[in-house]
């Protein structure tokens, strides 16, 4: 299984990790709408992690599991973390200048989505879309 | 041991003239030939084919059914299977095929009279365990084509109950019909979305008089797909709505700027208003249909 | 820095998004277009993005925030040419740019922007009257 890391620390590396999404989205075959989806949240998680975490890194893999194939994503930040998950995870919800669509929005472009994150102990959060 | 399953290799060399017929008929006792599905003569050449197969399986891969040696047979059974699933045999028509091996087999085993009790009865045991473990293969590649054949049939269906459709330069209808389910009903929106595209179409009527039942996630997908339509810039107006689903609407709390008209007319008309052109009827239909006026009078 | 074109297309501006923008790109066309809208006294502003294959909430809010500055400039903002994956992703996402209007080609776009010039006149001329 391929995978590959990609540094976040400006807004070109959201550019980055946009394109790196879409080759992999296309090695895992998904379909159009599919890979509009899961590059779409990649980008807003990439931008929280540079806005919000203050950077941090995107391991980018290729997976297998029941005959399917997919994409998955994990963004890591050491920032300063999420106070109360569950508040951040609603629509509307902002601490920054976004439109408060991150992360509520990347979990419905997602099949699966897994966020971690204490304050003071930064933020990871983990997509997969399947084909 | 090897030795002595090749002894029953051996016996069905020698024997295939009483144990094919026996065999044969077995098959056809149970039923396999009354459906029509198949001709004796193909049944009488598969068994045929399958018993030369075992044979040289016992001969060189033992009694394991994993043994490549066994790869043609299972090969066939396979072929077999398959196309079995595919006529529409059941899966105890389909397995019998080689379960009803075993009598023919056993009877060829205990008629040879150079094998001790205690032999015969192992490889009585030993012929069992194979053929049941060739069994199951046959129902495994049996069940494995049904549900292929069911994935291909669902492919079909959802295609062929997509259809859209010009009614007019730049007016599209999808007049869907059945129950919808969230699959479906995403196939067949961004179906729509694309023959927007393509057509440059600026309104899309979704008619649903032919949808029994609309839960909310399918409500939800089919309000999304008036949203994104409205992003493209394209206008959908929703026609044929029954009063479970408008009151399914109503309790999902849809404030989206959906048009919705009783029937496809009506919304049709709409769609060529808003596309500035007007339906009038034509001078001399009107007359066409005084004469039939008249005509039926006379009549009277 | 490189900076997205904006065309001068009669009394309306027109932009092409070609390149996949990061977001300091995005931020200036939104400063650039303000800054034409009034050097033009441009009446509509037709944004064309057939070409990107995403929008996310940042393009999204863009998009937004042209519209409603343009609106309180007298200008009409029409988004043409938005791909069908696009759509579905965003209304996804949760965005539906209410604020914006939209069309499938610049042609239709142009079209809009015109009839919306017709009735501002006709307007302006039964006050004449």
């Amino acid at each position: 299984m391929s995978s590959e890391r990609l540094d976040i620390r400006t807004s070109d590396d959201v550019v980055r990790v946009r394109q790196l999404t879409r080759t992999l989205a296309l090695k895992a075959g998904l379909s159009l709408v599919d890979q509009t989806k899961v590059i779409t949240a990649a980008s807003e998680l990439a931008r929280n992690t540079l806005d919000y975490g203050g950077g941090g890194f995107v391991l980018a893999e290729l997976i297998e599991g029941a005959g399917r194939h997919g994409v998955r994503l994990t963004f890591e930040d050491q920032g300063p973390g999420i106070q109360d998950v569950e508040v951040a995870m609603k629509d509307g919800f902002t601490s920054g200048k976004g439109m408060g669509l991150g992360l509520g929005g990347a979990r419905r472009l997602s099949n699966e989505f897994f966020i971690h994150s204490k304050p003071g102990e930064g933020t990871k959060v983990t997509i997969a879309r399947w084909k | 041991m090897a030795a002595n399953v090749g002894t029953v290799a051996e016996l069905v060399g020698n024997n295939e003239q009483t144990i094919l017929p026996e065999w044969v008929g077995l098959q056809k006792k149970s039923g396999s030939l009354q459906t029509g599905r198949i001709t004796e003569g193909e049944l009488l050449s598969q068994s045929r084919d399958f018993l030369h197969l075992l044979r040289d399986g016992l001969a060189k891969g033992g009694n394991d059914a994993a043994n490549p040696a066994y790869g043609p047979a299972r090969q066939l059974l396979g072929d077999i299977s398959r196309s079995r699933a595919l006529q529409g045999f059941s899966p105890r028509e389909t397995a019998t095929f080689v379960f009803s091996l075993k009598q023919p087999l056993f009877n060829a085993l205990n008629r040879n009279t150079t094998l001790s009790p205690t032999q015969a009865a192992e490889l009585t045991w030993s012929t069992t365990l194979l053929l049941d473990e060739l069994g199951i293969y046959t129902l495994e590649v049996f069940q494995k084509s049904r549900e292929e054949v069911i994935v291909r049939q669902q492919r079909e269906i959802a295609e062929l109950s997509t259809p859209v459709v010009k009614l007019w330069d730049g007016i599209l209808a999808l007049p869907l019909i059945g129950t919808l389910d969230s699959q479906r009903t995403q196939v067949v929106m961004e179906n729509l979305l694309q023959t927007i595209v393509d057509t440059e179409a600026e309104i899309a009527i979704i008619d649903i008089t032919g949808v029994p039942t609309v839960d909310t996630l399918t409500a939800q997908h089919l309000l999304k797909t008036v949203a994104a339509a409205r992003l493209m810039g394209a206008d959908c107006i929703i026609s044929g709505i029954r009063p479970q689903i408008a009151q399914t609407m109503v309790h999902l709390g849809v404030e989206l700027n959906v048009v919705s008209k009783a029937t496809l007319a009506d919304a049709l008309a709409v769609a060529l208003e808003r596309t500035g052109r007007a339906v009038t009827r034509l001078k001399n239909s009107v007359s066409g249909s005084g004469a039939h006026a008249k005509l039926s009078e006379k009549g009277q | 820095m490189d900076r997205i074109p904006i065309l001068k297309f009669g009394n309306a501006l027109l932009v092409t998004i070609q390149v996949d923008m990061h977001d300091r790109l995005a931020t200036a066309l939104e400063e650039d277009l303000t800054a034409k809208i009034v050097e033009y006294n441009a009446k509509g502003v037709l944004i064309d993005i057939s070409a990107l294959e995403i929008v996310d909430s940042f393009i999204g809010r863009m998009l937004d925030n042209i519209a409603a500055v343009s609106r309180i400039l007298d200008a009409d903002t029409v988004v043409v040419g938005m791909r069908p994956a696009v759509a579905i992703t965003l209304v996804e996402l949760g965005l539906s740019l209410t604020g914006v209007k939209t069309a499938l080609n610049v042609e239709r776009g142009m079209e809009l922007i015109k009839a919306r010039l017709r009735t501002t006149e006709s307007e302006e001329d039964d006050v004449e009257q």
